[in-house]
């Protein structure tokens, strides 16, 4: 009798270690699915693309002879505008997060502001591109400028930087606060104090995933009206005399890395088709720096955290 | 505190973020703005090219691309000084221009010469009437037309695949034209990509397949393609140079334009921009895959130019299977 119980219940052990196994296997074969593609497809470009990339390639802009054309405007364009994004989604999206999850009353309204914060992550970025002509470059006269490609991509973005912040600075126990109040300290003093330090690395991760989607956004900033061929650099942001800085280069046409990308591919040549393919691997090293300073910053941040 | 320090570092960048966002006014430099097509693209890019190099920077010339419909659009807005167009201007934008006041020349600066490609294995296909081709893409087509023995008795009983551009494209309108005898009026079951080199992949990996695209495509993908030639009534002709400029291949050669507007050819760098264009078209068309007009057809050109010849010579009507000359001879309506 108990050795037919025993039985049963190593058979069923059994079955379920089993069930383990199969769901490690599918796991490792839907994460290879995944890596492998992925890898394939940055080897593929890197082989086509690499030998192409030169100093060359990043001083000089674009041009009809394959051999001579560079992405000196696209990488320009592409950095000043993530600038803008970073320098306005960055603090509003902050600001907005910690108002609804510290200041805002929890009532019907606020419900309704967070169900459509976090549906608005999931709006194609063409119509925010339809919404950025009539509001920035129309109604606010901003122009086919970088100011306002970089605003387009920072609406765009802010869903995903809101949304990851008040999940940064949900996972801040509530002792912590409390113990802050206990002190005397004020709303606004625990949460530049306590709150906001603790959750700078979440915050920070929603803002990588926010600036990865911006930089290879091609649709809005198409619509906006971005150019393809400009062989001209927007203004120096630093000059010589007083006051030495100078937001000229905002209001300056543009174009970016995904664009000339698209152009190049798009075009009879093979020699261009080249020229795609490094100025591809070109804007994934700029997204992987972009990244690695977040990063930083973010372990930077974590090691001050003494709890 | 060091966090604190921060929160202000924080807000002041919010703060000057908010400041800057104000609008700034543009500058007066000497611009001169090109959008449109993204079939004239190339030309337009490889003249601002040229002409920012021989003014030496003085003068700053961009090329965005909207589409020819996108970029009547600008023109007719004021926003742009030069419309790339792959087709002439319709009624509809000569009346939008007209409400603004924005009067144009239009000038032609190069052929495009839409060629019908099949892949190198089919070994059936000696020529293509406009009849053929009509019979493969009118929508009545649609579902019916599906093997190639059905077009003409005689090519075998093989499914006959279409690729060609999407419906959106100035090369797309001018097809059906040319093709079914309307704008637009074509059989939706075709694989139709925006991307020319998705086309000549497709027809370049299906023995069965048939597709249509400019003629800068083929030249560049000759060896993975086989060209159709086309008779146009007075037997088949393959698209050449020669054979565009001297009017047999037809009716698939088109003319493609830049539109400028008078206003903005009051301002010095516009007008040296746009002689310059005309002056180079020829070398700098040919360059990039296109087939220039006739010498004689830039000279009328820059005769219109110099004499300000508002308007279209199309009358807002798609047209195919003129020569350069006839059009160029032609009175402008606007």
């Amino acid at each position: 009798m108990q050795d037919k119980e025993i039985q049963t219940l190593r058979s069923m052990i059994a079955r379920r270690k089993r069930w383990d196994v199969i769901f490690a296997v599918v796991g490792l074969f839907s994460m290879l699915g995944g890596v492998v593609t992925l890898a394939a497809l940055i080897a593929g470009m890197a082989m086509d693309g690499a030998p192409r990339i030169s100093w060359d390639f990043f001083t000089s802009f674009p041009s009809r002879h394959a051999d001579q054309a560079g992405i000196l405007s696209a990488w320009v364009g592409t950095t000043l505008v993530m600038l803008v994004t970073a320098f306005t989604a960055v603090p509003l999206g902050v600001a907005a997060g910690i108002y609804l999850e510290e200041y805002a009353p929890k009532n019907w309204m606020t419900d309704l502001i967070e169900i459509n914060v976090t549906n608005l992550a999931g709006v194609p970025s063409i119509v925010y591109g339809l919404l950025a002509l009539g509001l920035f470059v129309y109604k606010l006269d901003l122009g086919q400028s970088i100011v306002a490609a970089g605003l387009t991509l920072a609406i765009l973005i802010l869903p995903v930087v809101i949304v990851s912040t008040r999940e940064a600075i949900r996972a801040i126990p509530g002792t912590i606060r409390e113990g802050a109040f206990a002190l005397g300290a004020t709303k606004w003093q625990t949460v530049a104090h306590h709150v906001l330090p603790y959750s700078t690395a979440g915050i920070l991760t929603g803002v990588i995933i926010g600036m990865s989607r911006a930089i290879g956004e091609t649709a809005p900033i198409i619509t906006i009206g971005a150019l393809t061929y400009i062989a001209f650099l927007p203004e120096s942001p630093i000059k010589s005399e007083f006051p030495f800085i100078s937001f000229e280069w905002l209001s300056s046409a543009f174009t970016v890395m995904p664009i000339q990308m698209f152009n190049w591919v798009s075009r009879p040549q093979e020699e261009f088709h080249v020229n795609a393919a490094a100025a591809g691997l070109v804007l994934i090293f700029m997204t992987l720096i972009m990244n690695a300073m977040a990063i930083f910053i973010r372990y930077h941040f974590r090691k001050r955290i003494k709890w | 505190m060091n966090e604190s320090r921060m929160m202000k570092n924080f807000a002041a960048a919010a703060f000057l973020a908010a400041s800057f966002a104000v609008p700034v006014l543009a500058h007066a430099d000497a611009l001169v703005k090109a959008d449109g097509s993204s079939t004239v693209f190339p030309i337009t890019e490889a003249v601002a090219e040229e002409f920012q190099a021989t003014k030496r920077g003085a003068v700053k010339v961009t090329v965005g691309i909207s589409g020819t419909g996108g970029g009547f659009k600008k023109f007719c807005r004021g926003e742009v000084d030069v419309a790339n167009a792959s087709r002439p201007i319709m009624a509809k934008e000569m009346e939008a221009c007209r409400q603004a006041g924005i009067q144009y020349v239009e000038l032609p600066v190069a052929y495009d010469a839409l060629t019908v490609v099949v892949n190198p294995k089919n070994t059936w296909l000696k020529s293509l009437t406009v009849a053929d081709l009509k019979k493969m893409w009118e929508p009545e087509a649609q579902r019916v037309v599906t093997k190639w023995n059905q077009v003409r008795p005689e090519w075998p009983d093989a499914p006959l695949n279409l690729f060609g551009p999407g419906v959106d494209s100035g090369t797309f309108d001018y097809f059906t034209e040319a093709v079914v005898g309307k704008a637009k009026a074509s059989r939706g079951d075709f694989t139709a990509s925006e991307d020319d080199n998705v086309l000549v992949q497709g027809v370049s990996t299906d023995k069965n397949a048939l597709g249509y695209f400019g003629f800068a495509y083929y030249a560049e993908n000759a060896k993975k393609l086989k060209v159709a030639p086309i008779d146009g009534g007075k037997g088949p002709v393959i698209p050449s140079e020669k054979t565009v400029i001297d009017g047999t291949y037809q009716p698939l050669a088109r003319p493609i334009f830049i539109y400028v507007s008078a206003k903005s050819l009051d301002r010095p760098e516009v007008k040296d921009f746009v002689n310059f264009y005309l002056q180079n078209a020829a070398a700098l068309s040919k360059e990039v895959g296109y087939i220039p007009l006739p010498a004689k057809a830039y000279t009328l050109a820059a005769e219109h130019l110099k004499s300000r010849k508002m308007g279209t010579v199309f009358g807002g009507e798609p047209s195919v299977g003129l020569k350069i000359e006839e059009l160029l001879a032609r009175e402008a309506k606007q």
